[in-house]
């Protein structure tokens, strides 16, 4: 046995601090949630109710706004993010292309939102002449989360086991076959609850639809089609905020709590799908 | 009806289904094909249903296999042993092509099934798996019913009558000789099975696509001892009507189900022969060494 310096604080105090210091760490990183749901519902909470969320001077044509441009977000950006994802991670070698399409992604997430918004403003605002409107604003949100639904498919399609995916090859079938009836279903709860945790990242988002799609008041706030202009929550809230006088300040805290909630049930709704899909079996 | 690698009209395009039907004595009774290749000691050998020439198989600069000719007869258990990392499994998986899903793997020299380069250019992937079919160390039902496992391989290439893929599922799962235990849970998840039902399961799939060689890469190490003699019993009973080849860590194994065994060695192939001969009189040193190793 080799002579180890004793140790200067008994083994069974120094776990029992760390313990305490991890927790307490722990603990912190869920007061700033608990503190501004609070705070924001003490400032609003007097205002927070039924009325607020379904009248048409209320909150009701801005989480209506959201609530399309959010769909229409993930419609877009789904298709795309998820086809990457899967030539990403089941068909791309090595190569230098492949190099550099991971380093023009994992670039494209650290890109500021409101150059996503000027970007919006220039290609599809201005160039393609869409206008201010619904789908200019998706088609920027999408770009935007595009970087997010990549990583995450990526990630659910590299939980899929390789034994599964060597099962189905050896029985004959051929790669996209084996993709398409066990990887996708397997990677499907991931992808799922990656897309919804992206999605309500931009439901949050204020800068790229501030120059392509939100408009503050509308004569009809409902879009008809998708190049009609929307009112938006995080829009709305900023303008709120910074540039109406006269506005009761109950008004926009309520306003940020039910954008809050939102994206709050958002995640929820991620959580749930994920953890019922994985209790399924086939 | 199988899928062919060859149309030529050569003894390699016979029905092998039909074949496999008659009993075994009738099949003993035929003319081997290759006579050359027969051995001494009053032991019929069957056809050759695959023979690698000269293999290498490099994985970026690591020489995993080393030159190895072997063959793999018809209806006969060829066992492959060996220490962890000699290079038995890469040569397993070099025999339905598995490791092309390897980007670093590379392979030269040949692999003749039934005569036929499965290496050569344009070769049919998805005819030589449903021919060559796997069974894989760690049990890998796909997270789907016990029906829809089996019927997965045919349901690849057509559409399956709903009467037809009854009947596939029964005879594939008969054959496994799993049927008694399932056939009331067809339609629940194959994840519920335990560790030797699935292995089954994943016999049942290759028997579903009539698979005529079996690769079983250390097929038992995940299960227990009742279980592995379950699979060692399916193995004597498949092998009248295909060629297996199965990896295993399990000297007792080979010995037990075997008719040929191969001692690989750092990726070569040190000696291969009648089981008997291996163990009981090995010509190479390391043979001995290793086979009495394991047996004190």
């Amino acid at each position: 046995m080799n002579v180890r310096r004793p140790h200067l604080i008994d083994p069974r105090i120094s776990q029992r601090v760390a313990f305490t210091g991890f927790w307490l760490v722990a603990l912190f990183v869920t007061l700033p949630l608990v503190g501004i749901v609070l705070y924001m519902l003490y400032r609003g909470g007097s205002v927070i109710n039924w009325q607020l969320l379904t009248s048409m001077d209320g909150l009701y044509p801005a989480i209506v706004g959201t609530t399309y441009l959010v769909s229409l977000t993930a419609l877009i950006a789904a298709p795309v993010g998820i086809g990457a994802a899967i030539y990403l991670s089941e068909y791309a070698g090595r190569g230098k292309l492949v190099r550099m399409i991971r380093l023009a992604i994992i670039n494209l997430a650290g890109v500021p939102s409101v150059v996503y918004g000027l970007f919006g403003l220039a290609l599809f605002v201005i160039i393609l002449d869409w206008g201010r409107c619904l789908m200019s604003g998706a088609a920027t949100l999408a770009l935007l989360v595009l970087p997010l639904i990549i990583a995450a498919s990526e990630e659910a399609l590299r939980q899929v086991p390789r034994g599964l995916r060597e099962g189905s090859l050896a029985l004959g079938a051929s790669k996209w076959q084996t993709i398409r009836r066990v990887v996708l279903p397997n990677a499907l709860a991931g992808m799922i609850t990656g897309m919804i945790l992206s999605v309500a990242r931009a439901a949050g988002e204020t800068a790229p639809i501030l120059f392509t799609a939100a408009f503050y008041s509308l004569s009809n706030p409902f879009p008809r089609t998708v190049f009609d202009p929307i009112i938006a929550m995080p829009f709305q809230l900023y303008v709120t905020a910074t540039e109406e006088p006269h506005v009761d300040p109950a008004f926009t805290w309520a306003m940020a709590f039910v954008l809050v909630a939102l994206v709050l049930g958002l995640n929820l709704v991620a959580t749930f799908i994920r953890s019922r899909l994985r209790r399924r079996r086939w | 009806m199988q899928p062919k690698l060859t149309n030529s009209d050569c003894h390699d395009a016979r029905e092998d289904t039909e074949y496999a039907e008659q009993p075994k004595e009738d099949f003993l009774r035929r003319s081997s094909a290759d006579a050359g290749t027969r051995v001494a000691r009053g032991d019929v050998s069957h056809d050759v249903k695959i023979q690698t020439n000269d293999l290498d198989i490099y994985y970026d600069s690591c020489h995993a296999i080393k030159e190895v000719s072997a063959e793999i007869r018809e209806h006969e258990i060829t066992a492959l042993i060996g220490p962890s990392g000699c290079g038995k499994s890469t040569f397993l998986r070099a025999l339905n092509r598995m490791n092309d899903e390897i980007p670093e793997a590379r392979t030269t020299g040949q692999v003749l099934l039934e005569g036929e380069d499965i290496y050569r250019e344009g070769t049919d992937l998805v005819a030589l798996r449903r021919r060559v079919g796997q069974v894989f160390q760690q049990p890998n039902p796909f997270p789907m019913s016990v029906y829809r496992n089996v019927i997965y391989g045919p349901r690849l290439q057509r559409r399956v009558a709903r009467q037809e893929a009854d009947e596939i599922v029964e005879r594939s799962l008969r054959g496994a000789a799993l049927w008694d235990e399932v056939k009331d849970q067809l339609h629940k998840s194959a994840m519920d099975l335990s560790g030797g039902q699935q292995q089954r399961l994943c016999i049942a799939r290759c028997l579903a696509v009539e698979s005529e060689v079996l690769l079983m890469d250390e097929p038992c190490s995940a299960l227990d001892p009742t279980a592995t003699f379950r699979i060692e019993e399916l193995m004597l009973e498949l092998k009248q009507k295909m060629a297996i080849v199965i990896v295993t860590h399990n000297m007792y194994q080979a010995s037990r189900v075997s008719d040929r065994t191969g001692f690989f060695l750092l990726g070569e192939l040190v000696e291969f022969g009648r089981t008997t001969q291996i163990f009981e009189d090995p010509h190479d040193d390391r043979t001995d060494a290793y086979v009495r190793g394991r047996f004190g």
